[in-house]
C-alpha cells in the first residue's frame, strides 16, 4: 500500500511539468492581447516562409521530374550573339558525331495573338498527328481563344494574310504545366505562318543514349560548328534549380525584411523583460522557486508561443498552396502573362525542409526567451524586485 | 479542465493536422492520380521534345529560360531594367560549362 502511495519519479516529473505549464499559461493569459498579437505575427512569418519553401520545392520537383524527358542536347546556332536559325544541312553532321544516336531539326517559335493579347508557343512536332490545316492547342490557348475542337483558329501570317486553321483537339489540362500555351501544327503550316524557308530549323535536338558522353558530344558540337550553342539536359535542369532557388529572388528579399522585423519584435519582447516580468521572477525566487523552475517556465513560455505559431503557420501555408490554389501568390506567378497555365501544385517538401524551417523559427525564439530570464533568475531576488 | 490539458489538446490537434497534411502530401505525390499525371507530362515532354515548363508566358526568356539568349532580359540596352515581374523570381541561369576555345593553329 505504502509502495503505491510513493511518488513515481517519471509521473512526478510529468506532474511538475504540467503544473509549470499551468503557471506559464496563466502568466501568458495575463497579457492576452500582447501575446496573441505576437502569436499572429509569428504565425504569419512562418506562413510566408513556409509558403515560399513549399512552392519552390513543388515547382523544382516538377521541373526535375518532367524535364527528365527533355532532349539530351539542344543545339542552337548563334549569329552576332543572338539565336539564329540552323541550316538543315547541319543535321546530318550532328547525327554523325560519335555517341549521338539521332539528330532531329525542330521548328518552333512564338506567336503573339493580338485579340487575346497572349503569347503562344507554336511548334511542329516530329510526327504531327493532325491533318493539314489543323492545329492541336494547349488548355491555356483554348481558354483565351475560346476554342474547342472543330472551331476556327485563324492566325495572322508573317505576310499579313490569315491562315485559316481548325482546332483538331485540345491537349488535356493535366499536362498544362508543360503544354498550356502550345499550338501544334504541320511543317507546311508553320512555314506559311512565319515565312521561314523550309531548309532552316529553329534548333536541332540530339539523342545521346550514354549520359556520360553528353559533355563530350557538346564539346564536339562546338568544335564542328563554332557558332553553335549546345544546351545539355543537365543545363536545363540546372537552369530550373537556379530559377527556383528559394534563397534568391525578390520574394525572399521582401520576406527577409519581414523576418528581420519579426526578429526585432521577438527580441524586444523576449530579451527585454518588462518590469512586471522581472518583479514576477523576483517574487518567485523570494518564495522559494529554484532558478531551474523559473527557466523551465520561461522555456515553456517560448515553446507555447513558437510551437503554436509554427503549427498554425505551416498548416495555413499548406492549405493556401495545395488546397486553396495559392491565391496570394497568383498575381506574382501570373506576372504580366495573359495566358497563365492552370496550376495544380503537388507538395514536394520533405522532412529536411520542415526541420530547417522549424530550427530557424522555433529554436531562436525559445532561446531568446530563456536567456534574459536566466539573467534575472540568477540575480538576487531583492535586487531584481528593486531594479 | 486544467489549462495545461487544454493546451496539450490544442497542440495534439495541431500535430494531428500536420500529420494529415503529411499524409495528404504523400498521397498527392505518389498516389495513382499524381503518378498518372506525372507520367502523362513526361510522355508529352518526350513526344514533343519540350525543354521548359510553361510557367510564365509573358516573354520569350521567361517562357523558355533554358533556351533564351543570355542577354534576353537586357536586350534593349546593356543597363536596361528587367521588364517583367516574374523576372524577380528567377535568378540568372548558371554559366554553361563550355569547353575552352582551342588554341589557334599555325597557318
Amino acid at each position: 500500500m505504502s509502495q503505491d502511495l510513493a511518488p513515481r519519479p517519471v509521473s512526478s516529473w510529468l506532474e511538475r511539468q504540467r503544473s509549470l505549464l499551468d503557471f506559464t499559461l496563466a502568466s501568458l493569459s495575463r497579457r492576452t492581447g500582447k501575446n496573441l498579437s505576437l502569436l499572429a505575427v509569428y504565425a504569419l512569418v512562418v506562413f510566408a516562409l513556409a509558403s515560399v519553401l513549399l512552392l519552390t520545392e513543388s515547382l523544382r520537383a516538377e521541373a526535375r521530374a518532367v524535364l527528365a524527358g527533355a532532349p539530351d542536347v539542344v543545339v542552337q546556332r548563334l549569329s552576332a550573339g543572338r539565336h539564329d536559325l540552323t541550316p538543315a544541312d547541319r543535321v546530318e553532321p550532328l547525327a554523325a558525331i560519335r555517341g549521338v544516336r539521332g539528330a532531329v531539326g525542330r521548328r518552333w517559335g512564338y506567336y503573339f495573338g493580338r485579340g487575346s493579347q497572349a503569347n503562344f508557343t507554336v511548334m511542329v512536332p516530329e510526327r504531327f498527328w493532325g491533318a493539314e490545316g489543323e492545329v492541336v492547342v494547349g488548355e491555356g490557348v483554348a481558354r483565351v481563344r475560346a476554342a474547342a475542337p472543330g472551331a476556327e483558329f485563324p492566325l495572322r501570317g508573317a505576310d499579313g494574310h490569315y491562315l485559316h486553321l481548325t482546332v483538331r483537339e485540345v491537349i488535356p489540362a493535366t499536362t498544362a504545366s508543360v503544354t498550356s500555351d502550345l499550338v501544334l501544327l504541320s511543317d507546311a503550316a508553320f512555314g506559311r505562318l512565319f515565312g521561314q524557308p523550309a531548309d532552316r530549323f529553329t534548333d536541332v535536338a540530339l539523342t545521346v543514349p550514354n549520359a556520360k558522353e553528353v559533355a563530350t558530344v557538346a564539346e564536339k558540337v562546338t568544335r564542328l560548328f563554332p557558332d553553335a550553342r549546345p544546351i545539355t539536359r543537365q543545363e536545363l535542369t540546372r537552369t530550373y534549380e537556379a530559377v527556383f532557388d528559394w534563397r534568391s529572388g525578390l520574394t525572399v528579399v521582401i520576406l527577409s525584411a519581414a523576418v528581420l522585423a519579426f526578429a526585432l519584435v521577438a527580441w524586444d519582447k523576449a530579451a527585454g523583460l518588462s518590469a512586471e516580468e522581472r518583479r514576477e521572477i523576483g517574487i518567485l525566487k523570494a518564495i522559494g522557486w529554484e532558478t531551474s523552475d523559473v527557466l523551465t517556465v520561461k522555456l515553456w513560455e517560448g515553446a507555447v508561443v513558437s510551437l503554436t505559431a509554427f503549427g498554425l503557420g505551416w498548416l495555413a501555408a499548406y492549405g493556401h498552396l495545395f488546397l486553396g490554389g495559392a491565391p496570394l501568390f497568383e498575381p506574382v506567378l501570373r506576372g504580366w502573362s495573359t495566358l497563365s497555365p492552370a496550376r495544380r501544385l503537388v507538395p514536394a517538401a520533405g522532412g529536411l525542409e520542415v526541420l530547417t524551417l522549424f530550427i530557424l523559427t522555433v529554436v531562436p525564439y525559445t532561446v531568446a526567451t530563456v536567456v534574459p530570464a536566466w539573467r534575472a533568475a540568477t540575480t538576487d531576488p531583492d535586487a531584481v524586485m528593486r531594479s | 479542465m486544467r489549462r495545461s490539458d487544454a493546451f496539450l489538446l490544442v497542440l495534439g490537434l495541431l500535430a494531428l493536422l500536420l500529420e494529415l497534411a503529411w499524409v495528404d502530401a504523400a498521397e498527392r505525390r505518389a498516389g495513382p492520380e499524381g503518378a498518372a499525371v506525372r507520367a502523362a507530362k513526361l510522355a508529352m515532354v518526350r513526344r514533343l521534345g519540350l525543354t521548359d515548363l510553361c510557367l510564365f508566358t509573358e516573354a520569350r526568356y521567361t517562357r523558355h529560360p533554358s533556351q533564351a539568349d543570355r542577354f534576353a532580359p537586357f536586350q534593349d540596352h546593356p543597363q536596361a531594367l528587367e521588364h517583367f515581374p516574374s523576372g524577380s523570381l528567377m535568378a540568372p541561369p548558371p554559366l554553361p560549362e563550355l569547353p575552352a576555345d582551342p588554341a589557334p593553329s599555325a597557318p
